[in-house]
């Protein structure tokens, strides 16, 4: 230890040194190593970006909720046949709440296509009927001034409206609409809020930015005939998701009488899967622009390798005369692997500066579109600089090894008559 | 004895010629003896220094460095014995060109792994000894040759080894700075240092206390001059 901080000195010496008549030389590594190292900053970057806007996305439909349809049973079952639909009914929502603990917040969904009309401005869409839990859990959020439907709404069965933002202002030309009102199949309904924008990956029935939600209550009473479409929950937590589709299973298997191994009689969308999914095409996809990040960056390694070769053939005297003087095969390869370590420390300073400037330019660009709403937003995290600072810390080392190794490698009694 | 060599070969293995630099070697050296070894070039007395410096290892026979046995020792071990027992002055000074004479007369320390502060104690005072105090952070070039070659007599002194190694101590050197330097080691004799110094200028070996004339691999002569 001693000897290597009184070694650094003398290899900062021999930098400075070697970089007065390799001048060309070291500046061209040493922005081949920013290179690698800008390359490998910048796709991680992309990536981290890319996982966060998929995330995003992924919960835009709702973070770990279960959409449970009525679905038709697959097996026979206490002398009933197998291929017999299996409904939800009016009373099935209470019983659920009531039943599962491991379920927090549950809602009905109805929904039918009707036509919404603003003046003379008619746009065929599909309201919903839900109840206060649905936006919570499905991510839909009021932007500010507006609100999700209440329970009073349900209680009072008023005829209140939360619509999309994208509808919003297809019927308003505005999303600023709270307030006035719409006609929902002839009948005149309150907007009470406008969904805020947000990246939404999973649906059924469409996209909810162009949609509109009613009171549960209100649609039953508008649609007599209606009938539940589907049920939407969430967990207590997302380790207990499991347990709570089992119970769903049990506690309808032994209401509507069918097997609750047989999951094809009641349909259930567990977003948890696609979260899990998504994790893994994510990280897949950091492996896979690291490993390119990464060779970039081995080239310029070999650059460092190449150049210290190059120090080493022409400092063979003078490891000669150190060898000479006692110094040990450690002793003599230290300054050489610093040196390479140097260079790529070096490098990777500047590479990672500019990639952080970079990034800091493309968050200021102002990118619209669907791509640059995945793409655009290149994030550094520390994980990133951490993976970074180890492959150039190993690719440095490298490089310094081999040609260390070749320098300790000389005789003594020869390089000290090289010239 | 100090310095024990007996029956010392020395064969160099280029392609396919073998030549016997040396071809047996009996030599004896004692301490506080002042050795010139003299030969003419391609007479193997470059072999013998690179061998008595512990540089290489002979081909066959047995060399012993204040009682140790230097056949067979590995790189390091040979390193260490370079470090302890001897203090090597060459004819082009070999100095690290980007170090100041201090740093250049502290290496040795360094490998040997002295600690910083006596370290630079020892150099300095070292370097007082050759009547460099006032060069003490001049790099190399910014030094005369004479200079440049006290530096490097201070390095090799600055382990106190059991002997100083010269080969051709004076060859790059004017008339004046080569007196110098020969004073030098003059006065280290005196002072009870080993000295042994290659060269080819038998006025130079005059001034040893034993001169050992080396011709084709071979000692051919033997003299101590009357004390």
């Amino acid at each position: 230890m001693r000897f290597a901080v009184a070694e650094f000195a003398l290899v900062l010496r021999l930098f400075r040194a070697d970089l007065g008549h390799q001048t060309k030389r070291i500046v061209l590594t040493v922005l081949a190593i920013a290179w690698g190292t800008l390359s490998i900053v910048l796709l991680l970057s992309f990536g981290e970006g890319l996982k966060r806007s998929l995330n995003k996305g992924c919960r835009g439909m709702g973070e770990s909720v279960g959409v449970v349809w009525p679905g038709a049973t697959t097996k026979a079952w206490m002398g009933l046949p197998s291929g017999r639909p299996i409904p939800l009914k009016e009373e099935d929502p209470e019983l659920l709440r009531r039943r599962i603990p491991e379920i927090a917040a549950l809602s009905v969904e109805f929904s039918k296509w009707a036509p919404v009309t603003v003046g003379t401005k008619t746009i065929n869409t599909r309201v919903r009927g839900v109840e206060p839990e649905f936006g919570e859990m499905r991510n839909i959020h009021p932007q500010a001034g507006g609100r999700f439907l209440n329970d009073r709404d349900m209680a009072e069965k008023r005829r209140v409206v939360f619509l999309g933002e994208e509808l919003a202002k297809d019927l308003f030309g505005t999303e600023d609409v709270v307030g006035k009102t719409v006609q929902v199949n002839q009948s005149t309904f309150l907007v009470v809020g406008v969904a805020q924008k947000k990246i939404q990956m999973g649906m059924y029935n469409g996209p909810d930015r162009n949609q509109s939600c009613i009171p549960a209550p209100t649609f039953k009473s508008t649609y007599t005939d209606a009938k539940i479409e589907n049920l939407v929950y969430r967990p207590v937590s997302i380790e207990l998701g499991d347990t709570a589709k089992a119970q769903l299973y049990r506690v309808m298997g032994a209401k509507y009488h069918f097997d609750p191994e047989d999951t094809r009689s009641l349909g259930i969308w567990d977003t948890r899967e696609m979260q899990r999914i998504n994790d893994n095409i994510a990280l897949g996809l950091q492996i896979f622009l690291g490993i390119i990040g990464g060779l970039t960056l081995l080239v310029g390694g070999m650059g460092v390798a190449n150049i210290m070769f190059a120090v080493v053939k022409e400092r063979t005297r003078e490891i000669g005369v150190k060898m000479a003087l006692g110094a040990k095969a450690r002793q003599v390869m230290l300054p050489f692997m610093l040196e390479a370590l140097l260079m790529t420390v070096l490098g990777g300073i500047v590479g990672t500066t500019l990639s952080l400037g970079i990034i800091g330019i493309i968050a200021a660009l102002p990118l619209k579109g669907e791509a640059f709403e995945f793409l655009g937003r290149p994030t550094f995290s520390p994980a990133i600089a951490v993976a970074t600072a180890m492959v150039l810390g190993t690719i440095g080392s490298l490089a310094g090894f081999f040609p260390a190794k070749h320098a300790s490698s000389v005789n003594p009694a020869v390089s000290l008559r090289y010239e | 004895m100090m310095i024990q060599m007996t029956g010392i070969r020395k064969v160099y293995n280029t392609g396919r010629i073998e030549v016997e630099a040396l071809k047996s070697i009996d030599l004896e050296i004692d301490r506080n003896e002042f050795v010139a070894i003299v030969g003419p070039s391609g007479s193997g007395k470059s072999t013998l220094m690179n061998l008595l410096g512990c540089l290489d290892t002979p081909t066959s026979g047995l060399y012993r460095l204040s009682g140790e046995t230097v056949g067979g020792l590995d790189r390091n071990r040979l390193a260490e014995i370079r470090n302890r027992h001897v203090g090597f002055v060459f004819q082009n000074f070999n100095l690290l060109p980007y170090a100041t004479a201090l740093e250049n007369v502290e290496l040795p320390l360094l490998f040997g792994g002295v600690p910083a502060k006596e370290r630079r104690e020892r150099a300095r005072a070292m370097l007082a000894k050759v009547e460099l105090a006032d060069r003490m952070d001049h790099k190399p070039t910014e030094l005369s040759g004479g200079q440049m070659q006290r530096v490097a007599v201070a390095r090799a002194l600055v382990n106190r080894p059991t002997m100083i190694l010269a080969d051709e101590p004076t060859g790059n050197l004017d008339s004046a700075s080569g007196k110098g330097i020969v004073g030098l080691f003059e006065e280290l004799h005196a002072g009870g240092q080993t000295v042994v110094m290659i060269t080819h200028d038998m006025t130079l070996a005059r001034i040893a206390s034993r001169v050992v004339q080396i011709r084709d691999g071979e000692i051919v002569d033997d003299q101590r001059a009357a004390a």
